[in-house]
């Protein structure tokens, strides 16, 4: 099992642009059930077998999909999630990078009340290794497991991941949630629903510099979750005011630095990776820490 | 983006709100004209650069006179003042005003934010003198912990806000926007009883911060700040300063914004880096860095730290970076002097590593590189990726992983 993504999940693409197409193709070879896309005035048409509709309502009547992928450009991208969210589709995963500020403050008021999980945007997607990928990720540097891997951030995700791998330590899900300044799914959400999951054994978090997101995780972590957590937080030499290539990567008004957010979680009893190589290891020492075997 | 303090007035003022009666100007005779026309007892005359702490500021001549104030005097808190001009000049006449432009003119602004190296003065603007009674403070932003816009007020104007926020909370007043109804008078009404508002100026007010919410949201801005927001003698409100920042990810639909951009306050490197889609920014250590992706990116400025070293800046060059994106990485990375060594740190996801060490070859054999190389490869077809890079004849260390890669280039950095 796993958290939000399975082998039953049915997936529809929105976005069906040269870059929605090459990762439609991917999760399509990596066994997902890529049932359906989304592109306003190609309905009736398909991509490679997959029906493509005119709009989201049509494909999820048709096709009953729970899960969207959005890769629609920047402006278009917020309209792109709220009329997933409208249609009724349990999991939206959001892409594409660029959004506006202003369109995901909308986008994000208009979730509230409604069933739909949003990951992203400006994340990698969604991974249960061995069942379904929905994202930009490579799917063969995962393996099937039972730890889950939370991340703001996407190539950093691949070297927690591939570091766990090399160590024989399989995956439960792995959610790349996004480094904007407003995300759907936050490190907290993440944390709850592995918390939760009976198949995930411990959790490895990874944070960067910017808001109070791991902070706010870190406190509910030392509280409530019941199962080891490591963590390592990027950014810790960047200086104040320099926005960090991710929207939300910035120090501000001595707020969100590296330091705050390590102490909060070392206070909340994380394990922290002091050098993004040692992940993988403070993972285990965490296991261990619990008296538990990670590796499979 | 950030804009000057007369280009964000300008475009509050379109908004409706209340801002001084102003002109730009680039010399000292405009800006005797600028005065007279003004017509006030008092003139303001105030330098624009992207950049604040003007007015506690000095105006130099050179570079090394800007290093040496900045460390004597504005580095940090509590250091003795300097002598020089500042950045905000009150002038009582014409004539005043054109000395005082001619002053700022061409020389070097330092302030507390410039740094050491202070900004160049090109453009001052002369402004009405204004009665002012109270100073306030007013600002508009993303509060990120609830994805909504915040509008924040305060009695304690003209101060560092943060420091108001840390020491007196309670001077501190917050409006959270639903954004689906806006700023709602209710809340003008709050904020203006909060700041001490005349009874009889509450529709004003009102008025003034709904126009400021408005083309907070209209212009697609990441922050607004009025500091100070005043009282006037007749307990009208007036922004006698404006600060606004654009959310670059809104720009596309903001032409006129586009517009307003000043590439004279913009890093070069950075610039030149934004053209093609590279995400750098320079920092202070001796290690250049590549990297696909932004955490990865901090994760490999962190790792150089960590090993004793300091990168010398933040590139990412991103997911589908070709040949041609990180030639011209390499040629930003070592266009600074400093740097001693390059550690190029790849985690190949959608980017393949054969694709992305043809391209290391070709742009170190374009640009020319006389520092030493550290390469770390890993990921989609890692092995095709180290084949290419060995059988190049280029002079590169390869690293088995970050730790390794890490280590060799601070090794390297030290050595030369």
């Amino acid at each position: 099992m796993s958290i939000l993504l399975n082998k039953d999940s049915r997936v529809l693409t929105q976005g069906l642009g040269k870059t929605g197409q090459f990762h439609l193709r991917g999760c399509r070879d990596y066994g997902t059930q890529m049932v359906a896309g989304v592109r306003p005035g190609k309905g009736g048409s398909d991509f490679e077998g997959v029906p493509v509709f005119d709009t989201v309502e049509q494909a999820v009547t048709a096709e009953g999909c729970n899960v969207a992928v959005i890769y629609v450009p920047p402006p278009g991208a917020a309209d792109a999630i709220m009329e997933a969210a409208d249609a009724g589709v349990g999991l939206i995963v959001c892409i594409t990078e660029g959004i506006p500020v202003a369109d995901m403050v909308r986008a994000k008021r208009f979730l509230e009340g409604l069933e739909s999980v949003l990951i992203g945007p400006n994340c990698p997607g969604i991974i249960t290794p061995g069942e379904a990928k929905v994202g930009i990720m490579p799917g063969y540097i995962h393996k099937p497991g039972r730890v889950g891997v939370i991340s703001r951030s996407g190539t950093l995700t691949y070297e927690a991941v591939h570091q766990l791998t090399l160590r024989d330590i399989g995956q439960s899900t792995c959610i790349g949630i996004g480094g904007d300044p407003i995300i759907g799914t936050t490190h907290l959400d993440a944390m709850k629903f592995f918390n939760d999951d009976p198949d995930t054994d411990a959790v490895i978090m990874i944070g960067e510099i910017g808001g109070s997101a791991e902070e706010t995780a870190a406190e509910w972590i030392g509280a409530n979750m019941n199962k080891p957590v490591a963590a390592f937080i990027a950014g810790q030499t960047a200086p104040p005011g320099k926005r960090m290539g991710h929207a939300g990567a910035i120090i501000s008004g001595g707020k969100g630095t590296a330091a705050d957010k390590i102490a909060a979680l070392e206070a909340a009893g994380i394990t922290v990776a002091k050098s993004p190589a040692d992940m993988g290891a403070a993972l285990v020492q965490a296991a261990e820490a619990a008296g538990l075997q990670l590796a499979s | 983006m950030n804009v000057h303090e007369y280009q964000a007035k300008e475009l509050l003022r379109r908004f409706g709100v209340a801002v001084p009666r102003g002109h730009m100007v680039t010399s000292a005779d405009e800006a005797r004209k600028a005065a007279d026309d003004l017509g006030t007892p008092v003139v303001v005359v105030k330098c624009q650069i992207h950049a604040g702490g003007r007015g506690a500021g000095a105006i130099v001549a050179n570079e090394g006179e800007a290093a040496s104030v900045f460390e004597a005097s504005l580095a940090r808190e509590g250091l003795p003042k300097h002598d020089k001009p500042g950045g905000v000049k009150l002038a009582k006449s014409a004539s005043e005003a054109a000395d005082a432009a001619g002053t700022m003119l061409g020389g070097l602004l330092v302030t507390r934010q410039t740094g050491a190296a202070g900004k160049q003065v090109n453009r001052v603007l002369v402004e009405e003198g204004c009665d002012i009674a109270t100073e306030l403070y007013l600002s508009i932003l993303l509060d990120r912990a609830v994805g909504r816009t915040v509008v924040m007020a305060s009695t304690e104007g003209g101060m560092d806000i943060e420091k108001v926020a840390e020491e007196t909370p309670e001077k501190i007043f917050r409006q959270s926007v639903d954004p689906a109804v806006g700023l709602g008078d209710f809340q003008a009404r709050n904020l203006a009883f909060n700041l001490g508002v005349a009874p009889d100026k509450i529709a004003d007010a009102v008025k003034f911060f709904k126009a400021l919410y408005t083309a907070y949201v209209e212009l697609d801005a990441s922050l607004l700040e009025i500091n100070p927001l005043i009282l006037t003698g007749a307990g009208d409100l007036l922004a006698l300063d404006a600060k606004v920042s654009f959310d670059d990810n809104a720009l596309f639909r903001h032409a006129d914004v586009r517009e307003l951009r000043d590439e004279n306050e913009e890093d070069p490197k950075e610039q030149r880096a934004a053209e093609f889609d590279l995400s750098y920014i320079a920092l202070d250590g001796n290690i250049g860095c590549m990297v696909n992706g932004a955490g990865l990116a901090m994760a490999t400025m962190d790792i150089i730290h960590h090993h004793g070293g300091e990168p010398a800046n933040f590139c990412d060059v991103g997911g589908g970076a070709t040949s041609e994106k990180v030639a011209e990485a390499f040629k930003i990375i070592l266009a600074d002097p400093s740097v001693k060594a390059v550690f190029i740190n790849i985690f190949g996801g959608i980017m393949q590593c054969d694709v992305l060490a043809q391209g290391v070859v070709d742009a170190a054999k374009q640009v020319g590189i006389e520092v030493p190389l550290v390469v770390r490869l890993e990921g989609t077809n890692v092995e095709q990726g180290r084949a290419i890079l060995e059988g190049s004849g280029i002079d590169i260390i390869g690293a088995a992983d970050m730790t390794d890669g890490a280590r060799k280039a601070v090794e390297a950095a030290g050595l030369t």
